[in-house]
């Protein structure tokens, strides 16, 4: 099974006058699995829908493998979705909720029903009904129920965010390696950063009905395209600086940035606590304000003057932070994006 | 404090009992007196109630008020699954914001009396005559409408129940049309509904009498009122096992209900 390209042609919807999609555009290459990223109301899921028939646009178009299916209706549009609602049909088992598509295609539903209940591991439950599995399990179902008919398309719109933190990612890692499996292009809608950084090959962070950034996990993460991006996909650091040619001044280290601008040169920039370090110095700046201990890693909140930092550190060094210690503030020269300043 | 509990407690025990008594005997009592009343020939007329043929040769008009009724229970309540079900579906997926017009129309014929309503049918049965003849049946058209305050509502609860929107977006996902959707997805979901509906809509028609006398249509309740003035025995007879008739149906109604709750 091989996947097929998929391309969203500047397409835009509102509703009630207040735009969700405003002039989207979007190339999934063929058996990639993108993440539409962004807060609520960016769009993301008003996007899948359209892609899925479920949602009218406005404008624009929708292309799949090369074939204009814009006004093609859901029910011929050959792609399987799975909701964020439970949406298994509540009267049938697992085995005949997968079973519903293919008899619809009129094919031989048997074998390749179970050979999907298989797939993602629930086969021992085939006649259970819905209401007798868990959150997970059900979710387990509608994805074997939406690779049944073999889509063009998987569309998955937060089929996570029911479910309780262990089992979302077990399921997560399921989902990409089926996906990896089967080779289905995919659409995965999420609000939950670190879901959309772990499973997509490339992640689109949305935002106000567009696409802010299309990029690999690493990129997105690394070199944020905006201000938006930095500050929605990981948590940043507001500090000031100046801008300095291709770089800026923040806290006395000259950081490179992600991408030139113009303006300034008072600026803010956005800094990852882990390109932070909090070092214990008698004759440092900063006096540690408070700390978080969060397992693996920790946090650490210092006060240089007027200017409060968060620093990722690890737990040998948050026994040496006290709180009052005073401590000298080491920054990364990893590039850095700046809130508010337009791209030059 | 435990004593005071326990006086209240048995306080509330009498309160209940009473109530249950005195319910039951002005529901009972009535029941009694007419099972009494019917039996006084020595069982004679419920022998003759349920010897069908005899019973039409006897009393025609009584036979043909009995079918017509039943005629006219089975046709109302299919028009009414026919034009409610769809329609309910619909406005649920695709014109939600219809739905406070479409329930407020729906529950319109509670608030007009039977009388009142005649008085508005009369002239469209003017035209119903014309079309389809005076017979007994096109009282069904008049009694869709009558039912569906009741209708509506256990149709609407069923689909309150399951999340219509996304199971008809996940089947439509998978390749059914809007047909399918109704019929396999939606249908077998709301069963219960459905037959609370059909239920309800047969133990309304079968009491129904404002409207078929007033229109000069007959069914059960207009042949059992008649009959009165001849055949008190049989009259009463016949009421009763309308009535027993008409438990029966609400009970099976609520044992319906039951079991869908305990197989969830």
């Amino acid at each position: 099974m091989n996947g097929v390209a998929v391309h969203l042609d500047e397409l835009r919807r509102s509703f009630g006058g207040v735009p969700a999609l405003d002039g989207l555009s979007l190339e999934i290459q063929p058996g990639e699995l993108i993440a539409l990223l962004g807060p609520s109301g960016c769009g993301k899921t008003t996007a899948l829908r359209i892609l899925a028939g479920l949602e009218d646009t406005d404008s624009g178009r929708v292309l799949v493998g090369g074939t204009d299916i814009t006004d093609r209706p859901a029910n011929r549009r050959d792609m399987g979705m799975v909701f964020q609602a439970y949406s298994l049909f509540p009267h049938l088992t697992a085995l005949q909720n997968v079973q519903f598509g293919l008899k619809l295609r009129r094919r031989a539903a048997g074998d390749r029903a179970a050979a999907m209940l298989a797939l993602v591991g629930i086969d021992a439950y085939a006649d259970r009904y819905p209401h007798q599995l868990s959150g997970g399990q059900q979710q387990r179902v509608a994805l074997a129920r939406a690779l049944a008919i073999e889509p063009q398309v998987l569309l998955l719109d937060e089929p996570l965010s029911a479910l309780d933190a262990k089992v979302r990612v077990q399921l997560r890692d399921e989902i990409r390696r089926i996906q990896t499996e089967v080779g289905t292009t995919t659409v995965f809608v999420t609000h939950d950063q670190e879901e959309a950084l772990a499973i997509a090959d490339r992640v689109g962070v949305m935002r106000a009905g567009r696409l802010e950034q299309l990029a690999a996990p690493t990129e997105v993460y690394l070199r944020p395209a905006s201000a938006f991006v930095a500050d929605f996909v990981g948590l940043s650091n507001r500090l000031p600086g100046r801008l300095d040619g291709d770089a800026v001044s923040v806290l006395g280290t000259r950081l490179p940035l992600v991408q030139a601008a113009a303006g300034g040169p008072e600026v803010t920039a956005l800094v990852r606590p882990e390109s932070v370090d909090v070092v214990p110095d008698a004759d440092g700046t900063g006096r540690v304000l408070s700390t978080t201990f969060l397992g693996p890693t920790s946090r650490v909140t210092v006060a240089v003057g007027e200017t409060l930092v968060v620093a990722q550190v690890t737990g040998e060094r948050l026994a040496e932070l006290a709180t009052d210690t005073r401590v000298r503030v080491d920054l990364r020269p990893v590039p850095v994006a700046l809130e508010g300043v337009s791209a030059s | 404090m435990a004593g005071l509990r326990a006086r209240r407690a048995r306080r509330q025990a009498v309160f209940r009992w009473t109530t249950l008594a005195v319910a039951g005997v002005a529901f009972l009592l009535p029941l009694g007196a007419m099972l009494e009343f019917t039996l006084r020939d020595g069982g004679g007329t419920w022998a003759l109630l349920i010897d069908w043929p005899q019973l039409s040769e006897t009393y025609p008009d009584l036979a043909e008020g009995i079918v017509a009724s039943f005629g006219q229970a089975v046709l109302t309540a299919l028009l009414m699954l026919v034009l409610l079900v769809p329609t309910a579906i619909w406005v649920r997926l695709r014109l939600p914001g219809l739905r406070p017009l479409v329930e407020f129309i729906c529950l319109l014929p509670l608030t007009i009396p039977a009388i009142v309503l005649v008085v508005g049918l009369a002239p469209v049965y003017a035209w119903v005559n014309y079309f389809l003849g005076s017979s007994s049946l096109t009282l069904t058209f008049a009694y869709t409408i009558l039912v569906l305050p009741y209708a509506y509502r256990a149709i609407d609860a069923g689909l309150s129940a399951i999340d219509v929107r996304t199971l008809a977006e996940a089947a439509r996902g998978l390749g059914a049309g809007w047909f399918t959707v109704m019929a396999r997805v939606v249908l077998p979901n709301i069963r219960s509904a459905v037959l609370s509906a059909a239920f309800l809509t047969v133990a309304l028609v079968l009491g129904e009498y404002t409207i078929a006398s007033l229109l000069n249509r007959t069914n059960l309740q207009v042949a059992i009122y008649l009959l009165g003035k001849s055949s008190a025995t049989m009259s009463v007879a016949v009421s009763l096992a309308a009535l027993l008739l008409a438990f029966v149906l609400l009970l099976l109604l609520s044992l319906v209900g039951d079991r869908r709750k305990a197989s969830r």
